[in-house]
């Protein structure tokens, strides 16, 4: 059983939801990325997404392109975002998710991203702009590794879309699904979370995988709404942007604590 | 109405060219998130569908006689031939595809038209688009106004600056110009904040992308849209000389002129294929936008295709003079015509355009945009190789893609390189 697997059974068993937490690594430093994400897991996140900083984040709104542009100036990219994978394995067994666009990964080559993610002790790898027909080669690699491929489905996608998908899941299984609530870019503050919710909810069902929900979660109060119906939720902006706000080291780590820590509670609360 | 006599067709260029749907050999195809999938796919059927009937062509063709102005001239470049090769022994003739004279001063215009005519009977009621050095912009803001269809522009910061004149064009035609503050303020920045837009509000909002690049089907949809260039010059020059042109040469940034012009070309084996992209300060510099001659492949903005990027994958950014060609991607379609060897791609410096406006300014009355120029800097280079390999003097047929107005600060400005050059 793989972390990530055995992350949404001892969930399922407990009748929790998952608190998916997405900080992009190198903002502000590599060591404060690693800090920052430790933090995250001591205050309540189940699974990391180690955001991987790309020159043209098409699908990210402006908090976590700037965040992708100060990592990016200070050296940031694929082998660092898999440096602090690494050190964060070594202190949690939390399952890591690297989350990002495909070039970096084309660029390295498919299967050496595979090596180099599994080494790291990566769990999945997540490409916004890798859509299911041309995934599949990058699919087959990691699973042969045993890293799943986690992919985006929308409010946009039609049934035909959903089933092809569930080919592939059939054909590599494990993993989760990440449903986007909204058609649109990260950080939307006006995504309606509880449809998507149930759109995802049903996603489970039909695919067999744990499903969560993301874009738009930013308060305990998102946070419940977005999981009702499916398995837990992501936040990525809303974390971004306490780092981005933060004066220092201590304060952004208090703040992005604190964050976490509210939702954890909203979701158990629920 | 088209300027090529039936049964003279350059051959289908989807025959050509293509290979799995949506790809030409390995690049091309959709990498881009998975909310805009549908809307592609609505494209893609509108494509084929839509832009293919006869009423389609029939509106759009009616469109480009009495809107545009085409068919364009083939102008007969003698002064400029001769002053490039003076005793006649490498370049016959020089012809000149007029896309310059388009309303709107570029070829833009026809695709432009096409994708707002399409948007239109797809039941799309806003279009945005991405503009380097604004001559798609107000293309697509020419087409927006006579459409009556609300028109938003994405624009570098950088090119707002140095296409004044455009950005105040697209303004008077009632289009709304954003400036584009991140990354490095140009073409590709906007291109990143139109794809933003348009994922956020994709059902109701065409995309009118000005390249024939992004993801399938944008390629096809702007190769087949600019066909028109090289169907109206094969003919052209085929009445002008009795014979096929030994070459066709055209600017690459994105590559939608050259694509136009290389479609009717494609299956005639005799006609020598170029592009010629923007060198900046030179392909050995970090300062250029020569995608195909110095990039690598990769993944941007929806396509494999050559990109500029380092060994981390992030993408450069390019430099050109010229901001219509300051890109560091490429249409898919090029990278497959450089490695199966149909096309050669070679490169001008900023310098080598200014100097070749100067002297097209000069020997032909012609003030070419900065973009074009860049084809003019390459013409004795290629007239030499193409006449050393066929032991003959040889005739070009070249894509004037654009008019100069929009660029005169920068010609102004740069007048001691002109001097320079003489």
């Amino acid at each position: 059983m793989t972390r990530i697997d055995d992350c949404f059974a001892r969930l399922a068993a407990s009748k929790r939801k998952a608190l998916v937490a997405y900080l992009c690594v190198g903002d502000p430093t590599e060591d404060e990325s690693a800090d920052l994400a430790l933090a995250c897991v001591r205050a309540g996140a189940d699974i990391l997404e180690l955001g991987v900083p790309f020159s043209d984040p098409t699908a990210d709104g402006p908090v976590i392109a700037r965040a992708s542009q100060r990592a990016l100036a200070k050296g940031g990219g694929l082998g660092a975002t898999l440096r602090v994978a690494r050190k964060i394995r070594a202190q949690t067994d939390a399952p890591i998710v690297l989350f990002g666009y495909y070039n970096p990964l084309f660029v390295r080559g498919e299967g050496a991203v595979v090596d180099a993610a599994a080494e790291a002790g990566a769990d999945a790898l997540l490409v916004v702009d890798l859509p299911i027909e041309e995934s599949l080669p990058l699919r087959g690699a990691a699973y042969a590794k045993g890293i799943s491929l986690v992919p985006l489905l929308a409010p946009t996608s039609s049934p035909a879309r959903i089933a092809s998908l569930q080919a592939a899941a059939a054909r590599f299984p494990g993993g989760f699904v990440y449903y986007v609530s909204v058609a649109g870019v990260t950080g939307n503050a006006e995504a309606p979370l509880s449809v998507a919710s149930t759109a995802a909810g049903k996603l489970k069902a039909t695919l067999k995988l744990p499903t969560i929900v993301g874009f738009g979660v930013d308060t305990g109060d998102k946070a419940k709404l977005a999981a009702k119906d499916c398995d837990g939720i992501a936040v990525g902006t809303a974390i971004v942007k306490r780092i981005e706000d933060g004066a220092s080291a201590e304060v952004r780590l208090a703040s992005v604590t604190a964050l976490v820590a509210e939702l954890r509670a909203a979701l158990d609360a629920g | 109405m088209s300027a090529t006599p039936k049964g003279d067709q350059g051959g289908t260029r989807e025959d050509a060219t293509k290979t799995k749907p949506g790809y030409f050999g390995p690049f091309g195809g959709r990498f881009v998130a998975e909310t805009l999938i549908p809307a592609l796919d609505e494209l893609t059927h509108a494509l084929e569908t839509i832009v293919h009937t006869t009423g389609f062509q029939t509106e759009w063709r009616d469109l480009l006689a009495k809107y545009v102005g085409r068919p364009t001239p083939l102008s007969d470049a003698k002064r400029l031939a001769h002053s490039i090769d003076p005793a006649g022994a490498f370049l016959k003739h020089l012809y000149l595809k007029r896309e310059d004279l388009c309303h709107t001063g570029a070829h833009k215009i026809n695709n432009a038209l096409g994708q707002a005519l399409l948007a239109k009977k797809m039941g799309k009621r806003r279009i945005i688009a991405e503009t380097g050095a604004g001559q798609h912009g107000v293309a697509t803001a020419t087409a927006c106004a006579l459409f009556d269809l609300p028109c938003e522009v994405y624009m570098g910061a950088e090119d707002v600056k140095r296409q004044a004149p455009n950005v105040g064009r697209m303004k008077l035609l009632g289009a709304t110009v954003i400036p584009v503050m991140s990354g490095s303020r140009t073409l590709k920045d906007a291109m990143n904040e139109a794809l933003r837009d348009w994922v956020t509000h994709v059902g109701t909002t065409h995309y009118c992308i000005g390249s024939a690049a992004g993801p399938y089907p944008y390629p096809e949809l702007v190769a087949t849209l600019q066909a028109v260039i090289g169907d109206e010059a094969r003919a052209q020059v085929l009445a002008a000389q009795g014979a096929l042109p030994d070459g066709a040469v055209a600017c690459v940034g994105g590559g939608s002129n050259a694509i136009g012009l290389f479609g009717a070309f494609l299956k005639d084996d005799g006609v020598a294929l170029y592009g010629v992209e923007a060198a900046g300060h030179g392909v050995h510099t970090d300062k250029h936008a020569a995608t195909l001659t110095a990039g690598r492949i990769g993944v941007l903005h929806g396509s494999k295709s050559y990109v500029l990027c380092d060994d981390g994958g992030q993408i450069l950014e390019a430099h050109s003079i010229s901001a219509g060609l300051d890109y560091p991607g490429v249409g898919p379609q090029h990278s497959y015509l450089k490695d199966t060897g149909r096309a050669t791609y070679v490169s001008a410096t900023d310098d080598e355009a200014l100097a070749a406006a100067s002297l097209v300014a000069r020997t032909e009355g012609i003030i070419p945009a900065l973009e074009t120029a860049h084809a003019f800097a390459k013409i004795g280079d290629i007239a030499r190789e193409l006449s050393a390999a066929r032991g003959r003097a040889v005739s070009l047929v070249l894509a004037s893609s654009g008019r100069g107005d929009k660029d005169l600060a920068t010609y102004l400005e740069r007048l001691e390189v002109f001097r320079d050059a003489h």
